[in-house]
């Protein structure tokens, strides 16, 4: 199969990869020893630093903290969802009124990083425990970036969707409400979830304020001197954790995105503008 | 504005600092995601594999799981540790770039990639056809038509960098988004310090979205 950089490789080039292979292996065996080594020699495979997992109470409490970070995701994710939807809608009026504001809003809080937020809600407003101030957080954010990815789907579709709903004489709300949206959030769905894996990862953020996740359990753990302070071993289950939700969300879009390909209804749009907005999501 | 004027000597090094981290793990993460990049579009499927795993665990992690794991738990591996740099904050320092570095390389290695996958085979194709060496058909069909591509998504990228850097903040490194924390030692009104630090990133993001918008509006035309 030739590549946009390379050409189907001949005999010789053939030979070539596989010593590029081969120097690869090397390369790589040398690294995942040299971790070992190190992982080794300053005991992280001891049993007393994984001995941690064994405890009910220990596992009680991960399991707590893992419901935690879910929490503020699943709240996060709802009111960024209606935040976006509400903020496109005005970006997308015809009153200027409402347009100018609505995009002055979603501009400001995609410029702010998520830390200062989240410190202004929790350290100068105080609404009350650090999960209020992590969801207020994630749903300004997060709902800014949203809204632009609404917008970039309504935008998307074709001029014939909207002209048509208004000659069938519904009014302007209708039209948003009723044939723009749902469409625009199929065609932006996996966009959509990409934002959600971003707003999962940044829920860690509450780390800072002390509110009780999986870093926060993580770090508690880690250094517990019981256990001789596992703080590698409990970043990487940690990690793990947080990979795997991640990915199962990830999954979800790729199946999703299937889906709405074999499905009819789903228009087929030539290209996708949100893909710009949403594929450097950091 | 008192908030701003009397504490000066937090706001100035503070924003210094958090410019350097940006400045440094900027041209680093450039450097370590186009080598990722190579891997990831190398014809050897073992470099392809490391490219998309490092990817792949680097993009489902969360950033500040990453600064806890250098800040925290990477001094017990006694690779790099606080005595080598002779100081804690000068460690910190370093751990936040090191957090930055790994985690925004594989949001350029993506970039660099998609980049590369918007030029046609054909154009390729020609290129090799005309007896255009590897090097010559890079420089002058391929990487041009990719930059358009690149550019923009990447800006959004530095964007992005330049707001995580805050997170060093959580790990005792004293930049932006740490002067609010001194404030409130100093008794001073943290809100309004933390409006001063919104604005500044404010008056920093907006422009560079802007001619963000601007660079992809004028370039999306052309294919």
């Amino acid at each position: 199969m030739s590549s946009v950089l390379f050409d189907v490789p001949g005999p010789r080039a053939r030979l070539r990869h596989r010593l590029y292979a081969l120097l690869t292996i090397v390369v790589l065996v040398g690294a995942i020893g040299f971790v070992v080594y190190r992982f080794t020699v300053t005991g992280q495979f001891e049993p007393v630093k994984w001995s941690w997992l064994e405890y009910k109470q220990i596992q009680l409490s991960m399991v707590d903290a893992l419901l935690n970070t879910l929490k503020a995701f699943a709240a996060g994710a709802v009111l960024a969802m209606a935040f976006g939807a509400i903020f496109a809608a005005g970006q997308l009026s015809d009153h200027k009124i409402i347009r100018v504001p609505s995009m002055v809003v979603v501009e400001l809080f995609r410029a702010v990083p998520l830390v200062v937020m989240i410190f202004f809600f929790h350290y100068g407003v105080s609404p009350g425990p650090p999960f209020y101030s992590v969801v207020l957080g994630l749903t300004l954010y997060n709902g800014s970036v949203l809204a632009e990815v609404f917008r970039a789907g309504v935008r998307s579709l074709p001029r014939g969707q909207s002209e048509a709903a208004y000659a069938v004489g519904m009014r302007k709300t209708q039209v948003m409400s009723n044939v723009l949206l749902p469409q625009a959030v199929r065609a932006m769905l996996p966009a959509i979830i990409s934002q959600l894996v971003v707003l999962l990862k940044d829920s860690a953020l509450g780390f800072l304020i002390t509110y009780d996740e999986l870093l926060e359990f993580a770090r508690d753990i880690g250094s517990s001197f019981q256990f001789d302070r596992p703080l590698v071993p409990v970043t990487i289950v940690v990690g793990a954790m947080y990979i795997a939700m991640c990915l199962l969300l990830t999954w979800l879009a790729t199946y999703l995105e299937k889906r709405s390909r074999r499905n009819k209804k789903v228009l087929k749009l030539e290209k996708k503008p949100a893909e710009d907005v949403v594929a450097a999501a950091v | 504005m008192d908030v701003l004027l009397d504490n000066l000597d937090l706001y100035g090094p503070g924003f210094l600092s958090t410019i350097w981290l940006f400045l440094i793990s900027a041209a680093a993460s450039l450097v370590l995601g186009v080598v990722l990049a190579m891997l990831r579009v190398a014809p050897v499927p073992v470099m392809r594999s490391i490219g998309s795993s490092y990817v792949t665990l680097l993009r489902n992690t969360p950033l500040t799981l990453v600064f806890f794991f250098f800040a925290f738990a990477f001094p017990l591996l006694e690779i790099v540790t606080p005595a080598t740099f002779g100081s804690a904050s000068g460690y910190y320092f370093f751990a936040a770039l090191c957090a930055l570095i790994l985690y925004t390389s594989a949001f350029v290695c993506e970039v660099v990639r998609s980049g590369i996958n918007t030029v046609p085979v054909g154009q390729a194709e020609a290129s090799r056809a005309l007896g255009l060496t590897f090097g010559q058909m890079l420089a002058s069909v391929v990487l041009p038509q990719a930059t358009r591509a690149v550019v923009p998504p990447m800006m959004s990228t530095m964007i992005a960098l330049l707001k995580n850097s805050t997170i060093a903040a959580g790990f005792s490194v004293f930049q932006a988004g740490s002067i609010s924390l001194y404030l409130s030692e100093r008794g001073e009104n943290q809100m309004i310090g933390l409006l001063w630090v919104a604005l500044f990133f404010i008056l920093l993001v907006i422009p560079m979205s802007l001619l963000q918008r601007s660079l992809e509006k004028r370039w999306s035309i052309a294919r």
